[in-house]
């Protein structure tokens, strides 16, 4: 099946950083947004309010405004404009409402 | 052009009025100046409660409340109602007396509430704060969505032979013989044998012409709505101290308000405070700590006519036979509007009415001074 | 940043408000420090145009007020609001140069809400300021130089982008060619890029009519069509966009006027040549006042610097002023070439297109709403559907849902009004706003 990732050009000797993505321990590396964290690791980002599906942002410059997450303790960030830290926990709930 | 009804003002009063009298056999033409509900009927919280109401607004709102539940089947939309209940939050001893008070009232009137302490309060409504005093709750009370609502009763009368005039605003009026000449901005000029003043913020203007003075002046509160998060605030929330409303959809967005913004010099337009975006968010969060976390997304402002004492001016005037006015619903006016038009148009088409406004004639500031103690929440 | 130095330099006092973190914006966007490449592979020709800004930047950090990742959220008066780092703050300012840029202009097309379908500008984002693609297949449609800009500089990344799907036609970017040759460095760099991407066996598509994004397997596959023709091209991403949108909310704000300008059909505020807005103490430069690029924007910067200090009464050099309004003459020259060679068509938008992406509304819903309840004015369009009303304040659908609401109604799209911008400017978190500890 279909699944979007972002491919890394280059690097590849920045400092690793894990986050935990729905539980799972996920590998980022400084410098990452979240999005890009969670584009390198499998390919969505929220589910939609309003329909069945998942989305991975869009305007990756905060515009658009698609891929807020939330943290584990409630918080909630916009992934694209997010750089990822160390120990971030992003709980990406199902499809809540009508 | 020629009608029995003209209705000055295309908000959420004018349009009731607009589809009560088509219904009752009268030819009516409403005028409105911007766009139907553009103004505080399209801006507002939408909150559609009795609980807490001034006594002597109960019978109106009480009528209300029964149209409220049949909605769809009046206009065709439900305008989103939802019959979620009222929650009035007491946050010391004294502000809970108010709401002890309020139900003795209330059981008058048929409207049971229940009352609840600290520890009922957070068995029943967990979502809330652990500081609140206690509160009342009244069953039956909710809200529907300002938007669908103006634009529903204009649509509906509109299709059932009222006709509608948007973006062309009254100039003037003058007599006739024995009727209304209303000059349109465009000229053009409508006669009536009767005259409905629906103008909300800017009825006192039309007011005047005809002698009738009314202490009412254009006050803009200040509107919030979050992104959507989960729906748990199954009440619509308010306070004795009227600082804070809110509510919340079932599609997530939480909707509220608190504080009053910017008027334009001359009345017209307002916009939104950001001393008051400050404090009523962060109100907001005390309330409901779960908002804290989430996104305010946009906030707003509508300009409303607020009464020296917090009641509508309602009813016939004083001095010229067949002028009717209907302006100045002090915060209220969005529950109460449906029933507006249903008593105006009884009193127009049919000389008098069941539901007792007496209490809100336009007569109370013909004379000595009222007494009566205004309201302070939406 | 242009207009900064320019201040600086005659001594005034000036403060440099962003939200990104680092200096530079869209075009010569810096990556994160562990994420630096030379500076060759970021920028590309422009290479030391960026180098050149970033050093003048880093001259002047130290004398100027440098606030990274504070967004103004909204302003009142002469007082702008800003949430960042130091939290919720209040800046007082004399004049103020809105350099607010812009963003992509879509065209939806149903299924543009997928994981991995991206803007244009966002597949470069990504590409420069996180050193990835977006995929290694991907398909870019759209119009506009960014189209093959961003293809360009993805294949120079290694991506091998499976198409290029342009709606515009050719003739029509031959048409161009005398207004485009007021800049002929910058036409002979879109030639080049051209050209490249024909070298590398990149297949162009002009005169496309997309018509869905679909999984399709492991891939995900555009649909188009062409001269009555249908077309399917797979790829593993797309990126998407119909050149570029001002990004205009704050003079609104600030009560700037507007005026319809017919090659974008867009609102953009009103302004005199140096930058000047009706509004007294509010200037306008760079993409924030209409799209001519980045070399007009840095003039444009500069002549709005040279607009506030000629009305507080300072002397500004004119042969460089003279310089720099002829550069922008000629930018905006090529600009409406521009439009003429990529001309914003406005699609026949299928039925099932998710107009607005934040709240779900398709084009359907729209149209019936349109129908049923006459509605003949964006903000009332919105009012009823509650399409532009979520997160993103209408950005991504303002445009579309006009060209929808014109066509339904048959009313000018230049009459149908502008969803209205409203503070907060972008969402801003509650407890920013919270005083007290939780009770
Ligand atoms: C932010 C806010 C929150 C509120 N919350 C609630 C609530 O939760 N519950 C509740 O019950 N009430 C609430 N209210 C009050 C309620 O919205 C108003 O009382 C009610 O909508 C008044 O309706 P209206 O038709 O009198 O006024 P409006 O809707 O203001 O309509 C008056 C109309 O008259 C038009 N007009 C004026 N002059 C002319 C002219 N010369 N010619 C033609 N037309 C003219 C105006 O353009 C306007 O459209 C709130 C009000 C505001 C502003």
């Amino acid at each position: 099946m279909y699944s979007p990732r972002f491919h890394s050009i280059s690097e590849n000797d920045r400092q690793k950083l894990t986050l935990l993505v729905d539980g799972v321990s996920v590998e980022a590396r400084e410098g990452d947004t979240l999005l890009t964290a969670l584009m390198r690791h499998d390919g969505w980002v929220r589910t939609h309010e309003f329909d069945a599906g998942s989305r991975a942002g869009f305007c990756a410059m905060g515009a658009c405004q698609d891929c807020w997450v939330t943290l584990a303790d409630g918080q909630r960030l916009r992934a694209c404009t997010t750089p990822v830290r160390s120990g971030m926990a992003i709980v990406r709930k199902p499809a809540i409402n009508v | 052009m020629q009608c029995d009804v003209c209705i000055i003002g295309g908000g959420l009063v004018g349009c009731s009025t607009a589809l009560h009298l088509v219904r009752a056999g009268k030819s009516v033409v409403l005028v409105e100046r911007d766009r139907i509900g553009a103004h505080a009927s399209g801006a507002n919280f939408g909150g559609v409660r009795r609980h807490g109401r001034n006594v002597l607004e109960l019978p109106l709102s009480t009528r209300a409340f029964d149209i409220w539940r049949n909605m769809g089947t009046l206009v065709g939309n439900d305008c989103e109602f939802m019959p979620t209940g009222h929650l009035k939050i007491a946050r010391s001893e004294a502000e809970m007396a108010v709401l002890e008070q309020w139900s003795s009232f209330g059981a008058e009137h048929g409207i049971p509430v229940v009352l609840h302490d600290r520890t009922s309060l957070r068995a029943n409504f967990p979502w809330l704060n652990t500081s609140s005093f206690g509160a009342s709750f009244c069953p039956g009370d909710g809200h529907a969505n300002p938007r669908l609502a103006a634009p529903a009763f204009a649509l509906r009368a509109g299709a059932e032979g009222a006709v509608v005039i948007q973006g062309d605003g009254a100039t003037t009026v003058e007599d006739a013989r024995d009727e209304f000449e209303v000059t349109l901005h465009s000229r053009r000029r409508i006669r009536a044998a009767v005259l409905v003043n629906a103008a909300g913020a800017w009825g006192r203007h039309f007011a005047r012409y005809y002698g009738d003075e009314a202490p009412v002046e254009a006050v803009a509160p200040q509107m919030f709505v979050s992104e959507p998060v989960p729906y748990i605030i199954d009440a619509v929330l308010g306070m004795v101290t009227g600082g804070l409303y809110l509510r919340q959809i079932p599609r997530g967005n939480v909707i509220f308000g608190g504080g009053r913004g910017i008027l334009d010099p001359n009345c017209h337009r307002s916009s939104p405070s950001d001393r008051v975006f400050a404090e009523t968010v962060g109100l907001a969060g005390d309330l409901v700590p779960s908002l804290r976390d989430i996104a305010v997304i946009r906030s707003w402002t509508g300009v409303e006519g607020h009464c020296e004492d917090g009641l509508p001016i309602l009813g016939p005037s004083p001095r010229r036979a067949n002028l009717y006015h209907a302006f100045g619903f002090s915060g209220h006016g969005f529950q109460m509007a449906p029933a507006v038009g249903a008593v105006l148009s009884e009193l127009i088409a049919r000389g008098f009415s069941e539901t007792d406004i007496s209490a809100l004639s336009p007569r109370r500031f013909t004379g000595a001074k009222s007494s009566i103690l205004a309201e302070s929440e939406i | 940043m242009r207009a900064a130095e320019t201040l600086l330099r005659a001594g005034l006092s000036a403060a440099l408000i962003d939200e990104a973190p680092l200096a530079g914006g869209q075009i010569y966007r810096q990556p994160p420090e562990s994420l630096r490449r030379p500076a060759r592979q970021l920028y590309g020709s422009e290479a030391r145009k960026a180098l050149a800004l970033h050093e003048s930047f880093s001259r002047l950090r130290t004398s100027i007020d440098y606030r990274p990742e504070t967004l103004v959220w909204g302003a009142r008066e002469k007082r702008l609001l800003l949430s960042g780092p130091a939290g919720n703050t209040e800046l007082a300012f004399d004049k103020v140069i809105l350099a607010t840029g812009a963003m992509d202009r879509i065209v939806p097309v149903p299924g543009w809400t997928l994981p991995g379908v991206y803007s244009l500008g966002g597949a470069q984002v990504v590409l420069k300021g996180q050193a990835c693609l977006i995929g290694k297949r991907p398909v870019f449609i759209g119009t506009g130089p960014l189209l093959y800009l961003v293809a360009y500089q993805y294949c120079k990344a290694g991506a091998e982008p499976a198409a290029i799907v342009d709606t515009s036609d050719f003739t029509a970017q031959i048409g161009a060619l005398p207004r485009l040759l007021s800049q002929p460095a910058t036409l002979l760099r879109g030639i080049w890029y051209n050209a490249a991407l024909v070298a590398r066996r990149v297949p162009v598509f002009r005169s496309a009519k997309p018509q869905k994004i679909e999984i399709r397997g492991r891939q995900l596959v555009v649909t188009f069509k062409r001269n009555g023709k249908s077309f399917e091209i797979g790829g593993d991403a797309v990126g998407m966009g119909w050149g570029l949108k001002p990004e205009t909310q704050l003079a609104e704000i600030l009560g700037c006027a507007f005026s319809f300008h017919a090659g974008s059909r867009w609102h953009l505020p009103r302004c005199d040549a140096m930058g000047r807005s009706s509004t007294e103490h509010v200037y306008i430069a760079g993409d924030a006042s209409g799209i001519r690029g980045a070399d007009a924007a840095e003039a444009a910067g500069e002549l709005a610097a040279f607009a506030v200090l000629e009305d507080l009464g300072h002397t500004v050099p004119q042969t460089r002023r003279q310089r720099l309004l002829a550069h922008l003459a000629r930018a905006e020259r090529f600009r409406s070439g521009l439009e003429r060679a990529f001309p914003y068509q406005v699609p026949e938008l299928a039925g099932d297109t998710v107009l607005c992406r934040c709240e779900n509304v398709t084009v359907e819903e729209v149209r019936a709403a349109i129908s049923s309840w006459q509605i003949s004015e964006l903000n009332q369009l919105k009012a009823l559907t509650r399409c532009g009303m979520g997160r993103c304040q209408g950005r991504l659908c303002g445009s579309a849902a006009m060209e929808v609401l014109a066509a339904e109604t048959g009313v000018e799209i230049s009459d149908v009004g502008s969803i209205r911008g409203q503070i907060p400017l972008k969402p801003l978190i509650g407890a920013r706003f919270q005083r007290k500890a939780a009770p």
